[in-house]
């Protein structure tokens, strides 16, 4: 068998545990708060590491964000992964999904790929279309929300997620999948690892090497703009259930309403 | 040169062991210690972050790390629990590291690998029912060499590790002779689990370190093959002296974690409740104490680092070791009587973590050379003899 070629998309998000703030242009400031791994793509290089052990293959991070992401993808490095691209251009600031998937695209099409992996979304933008959308860039099948990612032959088949179960959504490689936090437990670097990943090639790629129109990007390339912004408002008084004999289906009826049950 | 802040990779294994004891550890430990259970998923977990392997050469299934990186670990799992860390510092400072500094080849070669990889453990019987401080005079235990075998009786307390379902092996410190000056020549010796003539008593019930193992054992003709000789014959004495010097660096961590611990569960308490219109935190009866309490936690920082940076350099480091855990023992029982103190009655309970910290505070002012050890130690080393 061929040797995988795993490609896992990396986005350094903001500590979520921090407060956040916006830019007086109303996108989210990048540089203040701690850069994190987004969690969802912490289990997308986990199941890349998973799938490269099995069947033999090579894992490289792909991330796009600015020169301090470069923390976020020797994190990467560390928990195992073989190689990785930087995306790094002032251009790009701005982008939206649809922008961040023209770039994405391109730095994939250069560096080649059997298997892209990435999170079913990011902790701070939560749009969750940027793994169907670079699937639709590249011309390959999208295969998201995986619960479980089984690759066998020239073929990968995972359990999508769904509202009430799951549903199996079999593709050929390469393909897009996203997946959910569900699929594994990702490991935790070991010093080994840490040591290793310093020695591990990381290629920076600017939009100029990867022929990328600057107006296709950035905030200039952002199908989506930003009209308006609000502080969440503060929490409101929860709903009180006075049981008179039927308290048990009033919450199960609650809980059902928000598909809890 | 002196350095302020840690290398780039000891921080990140700082940072990662910081996330996984907050994300793993946190949210069942309370549990798991009110049980008195020991922690063997957390162990295994621990064992595939590479932990217990932390200051061995890879050639053994270690990390090729060192000292340094294994008292990072023990600081930041003590922040959330003591008991395990101290799991993690037996385990490797009394289990592996004899076996990788004393042991032959094939010893290293036979235990490591597992031992390494948190699969299994190793424990060191040192202690005796009858002798603490005086560890080497009061030794009872005494092994000989018979048919090519030796033949182990007396018994050891205190012994961590000893007793789980993955113990692999017990370094036992006996008397095997009499040295020319008149002295007990003491060597150690690796028991395996289960050898006949070995038994491992049920655990103690201990005033903290719940989800630590920890059992009396004694040995009544218990015979092992001659080459289960740790080392060379008549060295013993010296393995645990070395091993206590490092094994005070690891205390020393541990001892700050617990402090630091202490700092930060007040922190975020003091915020959060109010009393009188507002958070408790505006008063500076308080704060003042929170002060005092970083001031303690950084100070035994700082003097843990100083002695596992001599360490690491191969200069002699005994007074820094022994004035790092006194520090940080102090710094420890501090702390947790604030922490208690500042939480009001919720710190009596044993639900929040400060309650934990109070009741595991106190054995570190007693465990790897007591506060009056470490003071006549750091006498010794100033030169004043007795």
């Amino acid at each position: 068998m061929t040797t995988l070629n795993i490609v896992v998309c990396v986005k350094q998000v903001p500590d979520t545990a921090v407060e956040r703030t916006l830019t007086p242009e109303g996108t989210l400031d990048r540089e203040s708060p701690d850069g994190l791994i987004n969690e969802l793509d912490e289990y997308a290089i986990e199941e890349g590491l998973k799938i490269a052990e099995a069947h033999g293959g090579e894992v490289t991070i792909l991330s796009m964000g600015p020169a301090k992401a470069a923390d976020s993808v020797r994190k990467a490095l560390s928990m195992g992964a073989d190689k990785a691209v930087h995306v790094l251009d002032d251009g790009l600031a701005g982008s939206d999904a649809l922008a961040t998937s023209a770039a994405l695209a391109a730095a994939l099409t250069r560096v080649g790929f059997d298997l892209v992996i990435l999170g079913s979304e990011s902790t701070d933008a939560r749009t969750g279309v940027v793994p169907a959308m670079l699937a639709e860039r590249l011309g390959v099948p999208q295969l998201t929300l995986a619960a479980t990612v089984e690759v066998s032959g020239a073929g990968v088949t995972i359990h999508r997620l769904t509202e009430d179960g799951y549903a199996v959504v079999t593709g050929s490689l390469p393909a897009v999948v996203s997946v959910v936090e569900k699929i594994n437990e990702p490991r935790y670097p070991t010093f080994k690892g840490i040591m290793a990943a310093k020695k591990k090639p990381v290629r920076t790629l600017t939009l100029a090497d990867l022929a990328v129109d600057t107006g296709a990007v950035g905030l200039a390339g952002a199908a989506t703009g930003i009209a308006d912004w609000a502080a969440r408002p503060p929490r409101t008084a929860g709903v009180v259930v006075k049981d008179e004999g039927d308290g048990g289906s009033q919450v199960a009826g609650f809980l059902a309403e928000r598909k809890f049950i | 040169m002196i350095g302020y802040k840690l290398g780039d990779e000891h921080e990140e294994l700082r940072k990662s062991v910081e996330a996984f004891a907050r994300d793993v550890v946190a949210p069942v430990i309370g549990d798991l210690y009110e049980k008195g259970e020991f922690p063997y998923d957390i162990v295994a977990q621990l064992g595939r972050m590479g932990l217990f392997g932390l200051p061995v050469p890879e050639e053994y299934g270690g990390m090729g790390g060192d000292y340094l990186a294994l008292c990072l670990a023990l600081e930041e799992l003590a922040r959330v629990d003591s008991s395990v860390a101290i799991t993690l510092e037996a385990a490797v400072g009394l289990g592996i590291m004899p076996l990788y500094r004393f042991g032959t080849e094939e010893q290293k070669r036979q235990w490591l690998p597992a031992l390494c990889a948190g699969e299994r453990l190793a424990a060191f019987g040192l202690t005796e029912p009858g002798g603490g401080t005086d560890v080497a005079g009061a030794m009872k235990t005494r092994a000989r060499l018979e048919d090519g075998e030796w033949v182990i009786d007396g018994s050891k307390s205190f012994i961590t590790n000893s007793g789980t379902s993955i113990t692999a092996v017990v370094g036992v410190a006996a008397v095997t002779g009499t040295r020319p000056d008149g002295r007990p020549e003491i060597s150690t010796i690796l028991v395996p689990s289960g050898t006949p003539g070995f038994t491992v008593a049920p655990k103690y019930s201990k005033v903290g370190w719940s989800c630590s193992d920890t059992h009396e054992l004694s040995f009544a003709g218990c015979r092992v093959p001659a080459a289960n000789l740790l080392g060379e014959r008549g060295r013993g004495y010296a393995q645990f002296l070395r091993t206590l010097d490092e094994g005070r660096v690891a205390i020393a961590a541990l001892s700050t974690g617990l402090a630091q611990g202490c700092v930060d569960e007040s922190l975020a308490y003091v915020r959060d409740r109010t009393a009188f219109g507002g958070p408790i935190g505006r008063f500076q009866a308080l704060q003042f104490k929170i002060a005092d309490m970083e001031v303690r936690a950084h100070n035994a920082r700082l003097a843990w680092w100083h002695a596992a940076a001599k360490m690491a350099a191969g200069e002699p480091f005994k007074k820094e070791a022994a004035i790092a855990k006194l520090t940080a023992s102090n710094a420890a029982m501090d702390n947790a009587r604030d922490a208690t103190q500042i939480f009001g009655g919720y710190g009596f309970m044993n639900e929040f973590a400060v309650g934990r910290f109070y009741r595991d505070a106190k054995i570190l002012e007693i465990g790897e050379g007591t506060s009056e050890v470490q003071r006549m130690l750091i006498a010794r080393e100033l030169g004043l003899d007795a």
